[in-house]
């Protein structure tokens, strides 16, 4: 891992992108790490496009700018291929990830060449099968820790069932279901 | 040993006001600050902390309570942004010169208008010669240090002056970061008791609070508050020694980031002296010769110790993240090209109006400004002094 991770988030307003934002920041931050989690305040409402933002780092992070040239990139809806520049400043030492299913070709139109690695993940399918409704973030944050490998699949699933836990405090019987997703994700994110 | 944390800047400054416990907060909500007051009547509502919260139906309000509060011989706290700090200007004007106390967190933000919710300095700048403390902040660990540090600042008998801790709306009081927090008792310890010399409720030594003060009395009462800020020089370093004995970070007036052979300097405040770090750690590895010199204090404000920090460098850019709009320079600018004049220092100067609104400061953005100062050192030349950094062509 180099010193300094930056991670871009496309999502809609109320899919839960800055939530996933600072879920991975947590889990970043218990395995030891210096992080930066915050989202890009807009006019926000819900369906329109929103862009939140994690640096993962081994030292301490001082910049305190938007990212412009992520080594990371998630796609929250994919949707939003058609509007926002998703790949903008995206390194091509990196990866973008992005939840559809559409096939390989079809995306790849709308990347405009990018040469790193993409993925896709079909997390309505995953978030369905899980949770029986659907909440695309939770799926996106295991997809994205597995693609940029900021911890292994052991210490972000055990970090997870922890916060979990806490946050599900009064509604126990959702953990299974997202523990669920969250493992569904880890073994299905596949590269076209 | 200190808690390892994550917080944003608004969670880290509400956990202060916890730790701190004062008698009375005060408060209005205004985006982006709404957070630390809501934070906080949580605190109220569980018992974790013993304070009165006072929901106010105004900021003006706000500051009259905590103005109250204070008089009546209580700690009081308050947070604002914006808008909220000026709907408070003339209570803020009170507060100080009734030489009171008061330690308000200010999130800044933009003055309206047009309406604008995001970050700039136009805010602590409008109240920049009201007789308050003001401390800014690079992120949430130096927005909790610093409230932490505040009461003792602003309550010392020298002082007796309110005080505000700055830090930058969204891109610090919405930011997830690492933070090291200070033990419940420790911070308890350190802030100590607030018992004021004279104070209202006091039956044994009544006094008038804000009586009339005419042509006979209010120079002298005006010359006691510059006074007092200037003896706030003295107090602010010494809790900065006291808080590094139990924290081991230091504080001064400023930070100066590796400029003990700098040739160029950048000075600025809040989050960009961050990104501005960045940058000068980059520069660093191709050789060129960047430093930082990082303001803490801004009132009082340290002239003769920033005219002596600048004293050996070829150029120095002052960035302001508010426009005076006097057409002739920002107000950090002003106040340290005087700084540098009276203490007969002459290096070249450049000020650059920035971030207005919310505009994003890249790295990129700092970079440029240090090529600007290469270019001033090798040419001797600068055509206009009030520039604009990331203003669309």
């Amino acid at each position: 891992m180099s010193d300094l991770i930056e991670i871009r988030w496309h999502g809609r307003g109320g899919q839960g992108a800055k939530t996933a934002s600072l879920l991975l920041a947590d889990a970043a931050f218990n395995t030891g790490k210096y992080i930066q989690g915050f989202p890009e305040y807009g006019p926000e409402r819900m369906g329109a496009p929103i862009t939140a933002y994690n640096r993962i780092s081994d030292k301490p992070i001082t910049i305190h700018s938007n990212i412009y040239e992520p080594n990371y990139v998630v796609v929250v809806d994919d949707s939003l291929l058609e509007s926002v520049d998703v790949t903008a400043g995206l390194k091509k030492e990196g990866a973008i990830v992005i939840n559809s299913t559409k096939d390989a070709e079809e995306i790849k139109k709308y990347l405009k060449g990018y040469e790193g690695e993409i993925y896709k993940i079909d997390a309505r399918k995953i978030s369905i099968e899980a949770l029986g409704k659907y909440f695309p973030n939770t799926p996106m944050l295991a997809a994205i820790v597995k693609v940029s490998k900021v911890m292994t699949d052991e210490e972000f699933l055990d970090d997870m069932k922890g916060s979990f836990k806490h946050k599900f405090a009064k509604k126990p019987e959702v953990i299974d279901g997202n523990m669920k997703a969250l493992e569904l994700a880890l073994s299905s994110v596949e590269k076209i | 040993m200190s808690i390892r944390e994550r917080l944003s800047g608004n969670e880290a400054a509400a956990i202060a006001m916890k730790q701190i416990n004062p008698d009375v907060v005060a408060a209005f909500p205004i985006t982006p600050s709404t957070e630390i007051p809501q934070y906080f009547s949580t605190f109220v509502n569980n018992g974790e902390v013993n304070t009165e919260f006072v929901a106010v139906e105004s900021e003006h309000s706000a500051m009259a309570a905590t103005i109250g509060a204070e008089a009546a011989g209580s700690r009081a706290m308050t947070a604002t942004s914006a808008n909220g700090l000026s709907l408070m200007w003339e209570m803020i004007y009170i507060a100080s010169s009734l030489r009171l106390p008061i330690v308000m967190s200010l999130v800044n933000r933009a003055v309206s208008g047009p309406l604008n919710i995001h970050n700039d300095h136009s805010d602590a700048m409008g109240v920049r010669d009201a007789g308050w403390v003001m401390l800014f902040s690079e992120n949430n660990q130096e927005a909790y240090d610093n409230l932490v540090m505040a009461h003792r600042i602003a309550e010392h008998k020298d002082v007796k002056l309110p005080l505000m801790v700055c830090q930058d709306g969204f891109i610090t009081s919405h930011s997830i970061e690492n933070i090291e927090l200070i033990e419940d008792d420790k911070v308890k310890a350190f802030v100590g008791e607030y018992n004021p010399e004279q104070y209202l409720l006091n039956k044994e030594n009544p006094i008038a609070v804000g009586p009339l003060d005419l042509q006979g009395y209010l120079f002298e009462h005006k010359t006691q508050q510059a006074e007092a800020m200037k003896n706030a020089k003295k107090v602010i370093l010494e809790v900065a020694e006291e808080f590094e004995k139990m924290t081991g970070r230091k504080y001064s007036f400023f930070e100066e980031y590796k400029m003990e052979d700098a040739d160029i300097a950048i000075v600025c405040m809040n989050s960009t002296a961050g990104t501005t770090k960045f940058v000068v750690d980059n520069l660093r590895e191709k050789g060129v010769k960047a430093g930082l010199l990082k303001l803490r204090v801004f009132r009082p404000f340290p002239a003769e110790e920033i005219a002596k920090a600048l004293e050996n460098v070829k150029a120095v850019a002052v960035l302001d993240k508010s426009d005076s709009l006097n057409a002739a320079g920002g107000a950090l600018f002003e106040d340290i090209t005087s700084a540098m004049y009276v203490n007969k220092k002459q290096v070249p100067m450049v000020n650059y109006v920035y971030g207005i609104g919310g505009r994003d400061t890249k790295s990129d953005d700092i970079e440029s400004v240090y090529n600007d100062l290469a270019e001033i050192v090798k040419t001797g030349e600068i055509d206009n002094p009030y520039r604009y950094l990331g203003l669309r062509k």
